[in-house]
């Protein structure tokens, strides 16, 4: 430009100066240092604004990586499994004969729990919030959150030493009288050591993820819909089910998904109360087996491809705890106009 | 329809604070009657009482009689949920079911306590009831939205349309403008006009314009107090309590010198 100018120059043309000063960055510049809001925005706001969306940011992306890096561990350990001959996979047919039984095992086991869990858990939760007395809610909250955090070891003791046994009576009744269904076949297992068993421990250990989350979310309804149902001459259950159990929907899915992830993932409690065994539709006899569970009995003395093949599993866990998920955010994401955000 | 209330010497208590005191008031059917008063004199307290809603704050309870046509809501044996389905309640904020559409919110009091209704007869009440709130016009064309996406004069209005919907004898309306624009404080004050044809409506309010305006009858509430129970001062025809009140209280505060 100052080359064009130099050139084109006549005597009463202005100085290049003042040409500089009309080119319009130079006037943002110009007005970015004299606007009188500049001045006035304290920089160390904006200081501690950066500091938290960096560490916001720094910890979405740790989370990532992690993930990143869990999936990648698995995957490339995993790998031998599936280029290995068939007949040298445990079972002896490959990777994928041997999988498929302990993944509808993990499955089963998943779904008793939450069966039983989801519908108790809401129930407790539904009555610490709305019917209990603020007396009994308060020490009875704190004992449901007592109940996460016992190690998962003693649910197992506990499932296998007095649970099993007690439940044995119980099995050999469903035998005798619902044998006719292939879930209840008999003969029943005497140790009470079955897939049952092991569902129902599971679902004492889910319980108090569902409650808990779902309590606060309940007492997060709005007092104001809570109100309009009673004005319209709702009883004490109507108004829960017009607007609180409504309102609570998105935060119920991810609560029954957290324990999901409990049940799928649990180890301990599962090796210890299952006698495991090859899959079967009988959840009342010796058999079945879980992933994470036959992974943890398997692991101690496995090596080579044997490993290779528990990392396989691990990873196919982990592909089921994702799919599970993208599933249900899907469910709350269909349902967003009506969520109550807008 | 349209009952008329009579309120005999009312003590309402929050466990053993005595809120509002020796309350009695007489309330035409198909008139409308606007509480006035300073804030925290309990004539939100007085009215949620009417359709026994202030037991749903823990210890809310009351000495007296509330007579709907003769019939105390108090007496024992009175389930609360029957007096709120015939004395309905319009609220401060608007507050339509988020999670369901603007025809599931009209018919939500309907489907209550089991009651099941075919589908033209639910159309048919969503339309007359959305046309008795002013409202039809405007929704017509996406009743399966949902009720959140309307502005706020839109859901107060769908509020009240839920509310007649239960065809009530009484509506009370707690400030029902106050979180509303002046262009939609007028849509409502017209319908609580054209309510009164069938139903007795009982309003309580900040602005004494909209109570000079809306109301046949007007009463006054005060409180001589933080910690004093509220007392009804005055109660008369909405002119005479404007124009020539006759308590030096009332003149006090709808002249504005006070409160």
């Amino acid at each position: 430009m100052r080359v064009v100018n130099s050139t084109t120059r006549t005597s009463n043309t202005p100085p290049p100066l003042q040409h500089w000063l009309h080119h319009p960055r130079f006037v943002k510049a110009l007005a970015m240092t004299t606007n009188a809001l500049t001045s006035k925005s304290s920089t160390s706001g904006r200081l501690g604004d950066k500091i938290f969306s960096g560490a916001a940011l720094a910890a979405g992306v740790l989370i990532l990586i992690t993930l990143f890096a869990v999936a990648v561990f698995l995957l490339i350990q995993a790998l031998p499994t599936f280029f290995a001959d068939p007949a040298e996979v445990s079972g002896g047919q490959g990777f994928f004969a041997y999988i498929w039984p302990i993944v509808i095992g993990t499955v089963i086991a998943a779904a008793i729990a939450l069966a039983i869990a989801t519908p108790v858990g809401l129930g407790v939760a539904l009555f610490i919030s709305h019917f209990a007395p603020r007396k009994v809610a308060g020490p009875l909250g704190y004992l449901i959150d007592l109940l996460a955090a016992i190690p998962s070891v003693i649910y197992g003791a506990w499932g296998y030493m007095i649970l099993a046994p007690a439940l044995v009576p119980g099995f050999e009744w469903l035998a005798k009288n619902l044998g006719f269904i292939p879930i209840f076949a008999g003969p029943a297992s005497q140790t009470g050591k079955t897939m049952l068993t092991a569902g129902i421990v599971l679902a004492v250990m889910v319980l108090p993820i569902i409650t808990s989350l779902t309590r606060e979310i309940f007492l997060q309804t709005p007092k104001l819909h809570e109100e309009a149902a009673l004005a319209l001459g709702a009883t004490r259950w109507e108004m829960i089910t017009t607007a609180v159990l409504p309102f609570a929907r998105p935060g119920i899915i991810s609560a029954v998904m957290l324990g999901l992830g409990r049940a799928l993932g649990e180890t301990m409690a599962v090796a210890l109360v299952l006698s495991t065994g090859n899959l079967i539709p009988s959840l009342i006899k010796t058999g079945n087996q879980t992933i994470a569970a036959e992974i943890a009995l398997n692991f101690p003395e496995a090596f080579g491809l044997r490993l290779s093949e528990l990392i396989a599993a691990g990873l196919v866990l982990f592909l089921i705890t994702l799919v599970v998920n993208i599933f249900a955010r899907g469910i709350i994401a269909r349902h967003k106009e009506f969520s109550g955000a807008n | 329809m349209a009952k008329r209330i009579d309120v005999n010497d009312l003590n309402v208590y929050y466990s053993k604070f005595l809120a509002v005191e020796g309350v009695s008031i007489n309330i035409e059917p198909k008139s409308v009657t606007a509480f006035i008063g300073p804030s925290g004199c309990g004539k939100s307290t007085f009215l949620r009482t009417l359709n026994r809603m202030h037991e749903v704050i823990p210890g809310g309870r009351v000495e007296g009689q509330v007579l709907l046509d003769g019939d105390d809501l108090y007496a024992p044996g009175v389930d609360p949920v029957t007096v709120r389905s015939q004395i309905g309640m319009v609220f401060q904020r608007p507050n339509p079911f988020p999670t369901m559409s603007i025809k599931d919110n009209v018919l939500a009091g309907v489907k209550l306590n089991g009651n099941k209704i075919s589908r033209s007869d639910a159309e048919d009440l969503v339309e007359k009831s959305l046309r008795g709130a002013n409202l039809w016009n405007e929704v017509k064309d996406r009743l399966d939205k949902p009720g959140s996406g309307l502005s706020g004069g839109q859901q107060q209005r769908l509020c009240i349309a839920r509310t007649i919907a239960v065809k009530p004898d009484v509506i009370l309306m707690d400030e029902p403008c106050s979180a509303l624009d002046p262009i939609s404080t007028l849509a409502i004050e017209d319908l609580i006009n054209e309510l009164k044809d069938d139903f007795t409506v009982v309003i309580v309010t900040h602005n004494m314009q909209q109570a000079a305006r809306v109301s046949d009858k007007t009463a006054f509430f005060n409180i001589a107090g933080t910690g004093k129970p509220g007392k009804l001062i005055e109660f008369n025809d909405t002119t005479a309590i404007f124009s020539n009140p006759e308590q030096k209280a009332t003149e006090d505060y709808v002249s504005g010198r006070f409160g």
